[in-house]
């Protein structure tokens, strides 16, 4: 398999652990891509992100022509896109996280503070959880994976929603259309659950 | 269901070893850091801490080296804490492959700490680490130092704090009950637990299993923290597990044996 897998280097803190976490599920190989033209050679892109959405957009922005060559890859070429965390709140219109920041806008959707209703509720949403699939979603089985998320992402489209969790209410767990999936949990951190997940993705021909 | 209770062995090391004798069969180096961490991640824990007792600035790299080792063969959190002393330090561990840094003494000196780290990779990983003794007046006094300091600082106070500056997570280690195996101290977790929004792990004490289970029902902690007990062999995460799903607290499936 010769296939070129695009791991986008912005600077976000779980780089080294989803590259690890690929090449355990079975990758061959993934180039860490920082220039533009990486991505347009790729055939498959993973967008990692931990931290906050403004930081992460702005670092993202800062890499030339990036923004635009991930927009003509996964939403012009359709080539399978994975957002990891706050690499899949970067996939909606924009994010609440201290300010207002435009995101990629492939999705239309929000990002959003976690809401404490319940003072026994805890924030950030922190631990295993359930990954529940809504409807028949590519990818994404029922199981439990690691979430650490302070904000989440409120989707204008029911339709765009792929699954939930619980967390004093349903929360988006993964989203997509298409080509492109995100999930705010982190596979690279959810033992034999994550791996199986990142081994779909890696063998999706959609 | 809801968000899984945690259950968190914690490797103090020094020097690049693990410091407590250990006695996993079938290591081929028992003092190796990564080897016992791959037996936690076989055995499903839910996360791993690293404590970094020594910390000294010549053991920044071996630190690192042990994490980017352990990331490389782990696919579980990770939280590393030890001599983080600035935002840049934290995030030499996060590009290592660290999912949270825990910071004690440095954010006891300048709690601005938490904050800058918190705006730099979000709260999210940033875990502030409280050692607190009774005062012998119904309240806590923060040390550091190993618990050899004091400091006149409030327990409480200090935690609601960090909290409010942005620490995430709040790593609370009663250095009264540390190594004794006579529990966790409920009364410390449970203040700390009650005043704050933010999730809290229990640490410091655990004998029994019961002890982890008390930490949660009665300490209302979101995370239980031990080190002797998993180590020594006398327990496993699954025994730990088992104690706390029969106490009715919400934990993982185990899907895989392996």
């Amino acid at each position: 398999m010769s296939e070129r897998i695009a791991l986008i280097d912005y600077g976000a803190g779980n780089l080294r652990s989803v590259h690890n976490a690929l090449m355990a599920a079975g990758a061959q190989a993934v180039d860490v891509a920082a220039n533009a033209s990486d991505v347009a050679a790729a055939d498959r892109i993973v967008l990692p992100g931990v931290g906050a959405f403004g930081a992460c957009m702005q670092a993202l922005s800062a890499l030339p022509g990036m923004v635009d060559a991930l927009h003509d890859a996964a939403v012009e070429k359709k080539r399978p896109f994975l957002g990891i965390c706050v690499g899949m709140q970067l996939m909606a219109e924009r994010g609440e996280e201290h300010g207002t920041h435009d995101g990629l806008g492939w999705i239309a959707g929000t990002v959003k503070p976690m809401a404490s209703v319940d003072p026994q509720l805890k924030i950030p949403h922190m631990g295993w959880n359930d990954v529940t699939p809504h409807g028949a979603p590519p990818l994404i089985e029922r199981g439990e994976a690691y979430f650490l998320h302070g904000y989440h992402v409120a989707l204008a489209d029911p339709a765009d929603s792929y699954a939930i969790t619980d967390h004093g209410g349903p929360v988006t767990a993964a989203i997509g259309r298409d080509t492109m999936i995100g999930v705010q949990f982190h596979p690279e951190k959810s033992q034999g659950y994550g791996l199986d997940f990142l081994s779909r993705f890696l063998a999706w021909r959609p | 269901m809801t968000v899984r209770k945690r259950i968190i062995p914690c490797l103090d090391v020094a020097n690049g070893r693990v410091v407590k004798g250990v006695n996993f069969v079938d290591l081929a180096d028992a003092g190796d850091p990564v080897e016992q961490a791959r037996v936690y991640d076989a055995a499903e824990a839910d996360e791993l801490c690293f404590l970094d007792i020594t910390a000294s600035h010549e053991e920044r790299d071996t630190l690192l080296h042990i994490v980017e080792r352990t990331a490389a063969v782990c696919f579980m959190p990770l939280t590393v804490g030890g001599g983080v002393r600035t935002p840049d330090d934290a995030r030499r561990l996060l590009l290592a492959g660290a999912d949270k840094i825990a910071v004690n003494s440095a954010a006891v000196a300048r709690p601005e700490l938490i904050g800058e780290m918190a705006e730099r990779f979000g709260s999210q990983c940033v875990v502030g680490s409280i050692d607190a003794r009774a005062d012998g007046k119904g309240g806590w006094e923060i040390f550091t130092h190993g618990g050899r300091r004091g400091t006149g600082v409030d327990a409480i106070a200090h935690a609601q704090r960090l909290a409010s500056l942005g620490a995430g997570e709040l790593l609370v280690t009663s250095m009264d009950r540390d190594g004794t195996k006579d529990g966790y101290d409920l009364a410390l977790t449970r203040t700390i637990a009650d005043s704050v929004s933010v999730p809290v792990i229990a640490s410091g004490g655990v004998g029994t299993l019961d002890h982890l289970v008390a930490g949660i029902s009665e300490g209302h902690a979101d995370a239980v923290l031990a080190a002797s007990i998993f180590h020594f062999g006398a327990y496993s995460i699954a025994d730990a597990r088992a104690a706390l799903a029969a106490a009715h607290i919400p934990v993982r499936r185990r899907e895989s044996v392996g």
